[in-house]
C-alpha cells in the first residue's frame, strides 16, 4: 500500500521561506492533482515527495514510512518531468530500460519488459529511434514508459503536458488516467492548468503562495470554493465578485449602489461586516432592467460558440454572465441580472474565508429588487 | 554576415586565399629545402621548386636523430597528457558543477587563474618541483617545526624526496595540471539541464553512474576536441623537455631532436648549416599532430561550436 502523508512540510532557501504548513494525505491508489498558479510552489513540494529537494521541515510518509532521509531511489517514486527529461544519448528502448539497467535486472529479462512497456504506451515500432527523432507526442510517451516500467507505487508528474499542443494534450491527459486505472498506484500531478486538474483528479488540493487553499473533490472545490482565493482560480470564465456590506435588519447584502441582495438563509456574520459576494457567470441570466437582482450595463459580448459571453459593468465593477441565447444589445444598455440563493457565495472581506450560509430554506427562492 | 553579393563573394574568397597562400609559403618552403643537396639548400637565390634529393635526406635526418625510439617517447608523453588531461578535466570540472560543497567556488576561481600561468611563466618553480615532488611538504614540515619535532622524538631525520627529473611522469604531469580543460567541460556540463540530472536520479543512478552512462557518453566531441588539442601542445613542448631530460637517449623528445639538426654556436658548436637535414626532419615531426587533427577533425569541430543536443 503507497498512502502518502505531509505533515507541516516547509521549504526555505535560505532565509525565505516558500512554503509551510502543508499538511495532505493521499489514499493508496488515488489520483491527487495539485493546481496553482506558476510559482506557488507546486513543483517544490513535489519534487520533496520524491526525493529531488531536501526537506526543511515535516515530515514525508510514504507507505508508512518516513522517507525524509531516503535517496530517491529508496522511495518507489517515478516521476515525469515537464521537459521529458529524456537521454539524449540513448535509444527510446536504452531510455525506458534505464532505471533497470542500474538496477543490474537481467538483460532478457529488461528488454521482455521494455518491450511490453513500450508497447503498452505505443512505442512497440520507435525502440531503436532517439529522442532527437521523436515527435513531442512521442517523447512524451517515453518518459511515461520509462516511469511505467519500475513499476513505482507512487506516480509523480510535472506539469508533462504543458508542451504539448491542444489536441494532443487532451489525448495524454486521458491517456494518463487510463494509465492511472490500470496500474493502480497513487499519483501526484502537478499542474497550473485549472482544466487539466478538474478532468484528472480523484481530489484536488489548490496552492497559493507555498500554503495550501483548499482540498476537495473538484465537484467540491467548484460548488464551494472555501477562500476568495479559489473562488476566482477555479472556474473559467472566473467567478464574478462585488463588494457589500452585511445589513441584519434587512436580511441582506447591500451592495455598492444600494441595491439590497436578500440573502434568505442564515448569516454567520456580523451587521455591518464587509463581505466579497460572488457569483458564477454561468449561474446568472440576463433579464429585463429592474426585473433581476441587480442593474449593469453591457460593456461587450464575446462569442464563445456555444454561448456568449456578455461583459457588463456595474459601478465600474466587471461583471460576466454566459448566456446561451444571442441578447439582441447596444453597449451602454442597462440591463438586470438574474440570481438563484444556490448561486451566492459570500467572503469575508478581511479574511477572505468563506462565509457559510446555512441554508433554512432550499427550494429555488427567486430574488426580486426591493428598494 | 549572411549578405550574398558577388562582388563580397570574390572579396572574401580572395581574403581566404591569401591568408592560406600566407599559411602554405613556409610550410612550402620547408618542403622545397627537405628535397635539395647541401649545395643547393645553401646557394642563393632560394629555390622555389622540389629536387630529388627528399627519400635521401629522410633517411639521413631519422638515423641523425635518432627519430625511432624518440617518436616512441613523445608518443607515450602526447597520449599520457591527453589521457590524463581528460581525466582530470572531466573529474574537476564534475565536482564543481554537479556538486554543491563549500568553497566550490574558490576552487573554481583557483583552478581558472591558472590559465593565466602557463608552464613558461612558472617554468622556475615547476623545475623545483619536478626536481623533488615533495619538496612543498618538506617545506611544510619544516616550517611548522614538524620535521624538528621528528627528528628529537625518532632520532630520524625527515627528507622527503621525489625526483621527477628524467623521466616521463615529469614530462606529463606538469603539462596536465592546467585549466584548459577544466574549464571546457565545466562549460559544456552547466549546459546539461537539470531535469536530466534529476531524472538519472529518479532512475536511482547514483553519481558516477551519472557520469559514466550520461555525462561522458554526451561531451564525446568535447574530449575529440580536448584530445587534439592537448596533443599537438604536448607533442610541440620544446621548453620543458630540454630542461628537465638530460638523459637525452632514453627521454629524449623529436622536437628537442629538431634543434640539434640546425647548426648553432651552443648546442652543436657551429659546423655546416644542414637545413635540408632540419627541414626534412621537420616533415616528419609534423606528420602525427597532422594525422591527429584529420582524424579528430569531423569530432572536434562540432564540440568547439556546439554542444549536441
Ligand atoms: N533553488 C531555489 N532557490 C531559491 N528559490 C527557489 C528555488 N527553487 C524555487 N524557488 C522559489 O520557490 C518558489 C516555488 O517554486 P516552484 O516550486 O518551482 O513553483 P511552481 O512549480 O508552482 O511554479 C518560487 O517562488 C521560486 O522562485
Ligand atoms: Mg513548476
Amino acid at each position: 500500500m503507497a498512502e502518502i502523508r505531509i505533515r507541516n512540510l516547509a521549504k526555505t532557501y535560505g532565509k525565505t521561506t516558500i512554503m509551510q504548513g502543508i499538511d495532505l494525505q493521499i489514499a493508496h491508489g488515488e489520483f491527487v492533482v495539485i493546481l496553482g498558479p506558476s510559482g506557488c510552489g507546486k513543483s517544490s513540494l513535489l519534487r520533496m515527495i520524491a526525493g529531488l529537494e531536501e526537506i526543511s521541515e515535516g515530515l514525508v510518509e510514504i507507505g508508512g514510512t518516513v522517507v525524509n532521509a531516503l535517496e530517491p531511489r529508496e522511495r518507489g517514486c517515478a516521476m515525469v518531468f515537464q521537459n521529458y527529461a529524456l537521454y539524449p544519448h540513448m535509444t527510446v528502448a536504452e531510455n525506458i530500460g534505464y532505471a533497470l539497467k542500474v538496477a543490474r535486472i537481467p538483460k532478457a529479462e529488461r528488454m521482455a519488459r521494455i518491450r511490453a512497456t513500450a508497447e503498452s504506451v505505443g512505442l512497440g515500432d520507435f525502440l531503436d529511434r532517439r529522442p532527437g527523432q521523436l515527435s513531442g507526442g512521442q517523447r512524451q510517451r517515453v518518459a511515461m514508459a520509462r516511469a511505467i516500467i519500475r513499476e513505482p507505487k507512487v506516480f509523480l508528474f510535472d506539469e508533462p503536458l504543458s508542451n504539448l499542443d491542444a489536441k494532443l494534450r487532451l489525448q495524454m491527459r486521458q491517456e494518463i488516467r487510463k494509465i492511472h486505472n490500470r496500474i493502480g498506484a497513487t499519483s501526484v500531478f502537478v499542474t497550473h492548468d485549472q482544466h487539466e486538474g478538474m478532468t484528472l483528479a480523484d481530489r484536488l488540493v489548490v496552492m497559493n503562495k507555498g500554503t495550501i487553499e483548499q482540498i476537495g473533490t473538484p465537484a467540491e472545490i467548484y460548488e464551494r470554493p472555501q477562500s476568495l482565493y479559489v473562488a476566482g482560480f477555479i472556474g473559467s470564465p472566473p467567478m464574478n465578485i462585488l463588494p457589500g456590506q452585511v445589513s441584519t435588519a434587512r436580511r441582506g447584502v447591500l451592495l455598492e449602489d444600494g441595491t439590497l441582495l436578500p440573502i434568505l438563509s442564515q448569516l454567520d456574520a456580523g451587521d455591518g461586516a464587509m463581505v466579497h459576494v460572488g457569483f458564477r457567470p454561468e449561474q446568472a441570466e440576463l433579464v429585463e432592467p429592474g426585473r433581476g437582482a441587480f442593474d449593469a450595463r453591457l460593456d461587450m459580448i464575446e462569442e464563445m460558440g456555444a454561448a456568449r459571453l456578455c461583459h457588463l459593468l456595474f459601478e465600474d465593477i466587471p461583471v460576466s454572465v454566459l448566456t446561451e441565447g444571442r441578447p439582441a444589445l447596444a453597449t451602454g444598455a442597462p440591463v438586470g441580472i438574474r440570481l438563484t440563493q444556490e448561486a451566492l457565495h459570500l467572503f469575508d472581506a478581511n479574511s477572505g474565508h468563506r462565509i457559510e450560509l446555512r441554508r433554512i430554506d432550499t427550494r429555488l427562492v427567486e430574488m426580486q429588487p426591493s428598494a | 554576415m549572411i549578405e550574398r553579393t558577388p562582388i563580397l563573394n570574390i572579396l572574401t574568397h580572395l581574403i581566404l586565399i591569401s591568408g592560406l597562400v600566407i599559411i602554405l609559403i613556409p610550410i612550402w618552403l620547408a618542403f622545397v629545402a627537405a628535397t635539395q643537396t647541401l649545395q643547393a639548400v645553401n646557394s642563393a637565390p632560394v629555390e622555389f621548386w622540389p629536387g630529388d634529393q627528399l627519400w635521401v635526406n629522410l633517411r639521413e635526418a631519422w638515423a641523425l636523430s635518432d627519430f625511432g625510439p624518440k617518436f616512441i617517447n613523445t608518443l607515450i608523453v602526447a597520449t599520457g597528457v591527453v589521457v590524463g588531461k581528460i581525466t582530470l578535466a572531466c573529474i574537476t570540472a564534475f565536482a564543481i558543477v554537479f556538486f554543491n560543497f563549500r568553497g566550490r567556488m574558490v576552487i573554481f576561481w583557483m583552478i581558472f587563474i591558472t590559465l593565466m600561468l602557463p608552464l613558461e611563466v612558472r617554468i622556475v618553480p615547476t623545475y623545483a618541483v619536478a626536481a623533488n615532488a615533495l619538496s612543498p611538504f618538506q617545506t611544510i614540515l619544516d616550517a611548522t617545526g614538524l620535521s624538528g619535532l621528528i627528528a628529537t622524538l625518532s632520532g630520524v631525520e625527515v627528507r622527503l624526496e621525489w625526483n621527477l627529473l628524467n623521466s616521463y611522469t615529469g614530462l606529463i604531469l606538469p603539462l596536465v595540471a592546467t585549466a584548459t580543460g577544466t574549464f571546457l567541460y565545466r562549460q559544456f556540463f552547466l549546459t546539461i539541464p537539470d531535469d536530466l540530472v534529476e531524472a538519472a536520479r529518479m532512475d536511482g543512478a547514483g553519481p558516477l553512474r551519472f557520469l559514466w552512462d550520461v555525462l561522458i557518453p554526451l561531451s564525446r566531441t568535447n574530449i575529440a576536441a580536448l584530445a587534439t588539442i592537448m596533443f599537438v601542445y604536448a607533442w610541440n613542448q620544446y621548453l620543458w623537455p630540454l630542461l628537465i631530460i638530460t638523459d637525452r637517449a632514453n627521454y629524449g623528445m623529436v622536437v628537442v631532436q629538431l634543434s640539434d639538426l640546425v647548426p648553432d654556436q651552443l648546442t652543436t658548436g657551429g659546423g655546416t648549416p644542414t637545413w635540408h637535414l632540419a627541414m626534412a626532419a621537420t616533415l616528419v615531426v609534423m606528420l602525427p599532430p597532422i594525422a591527429v587533427v584529420i582524424l579528430m577533425q569531423r569530432w572536434f569541430v562540432r564540440g568547439l561550436i556546439n554542444t549536441d543536443k
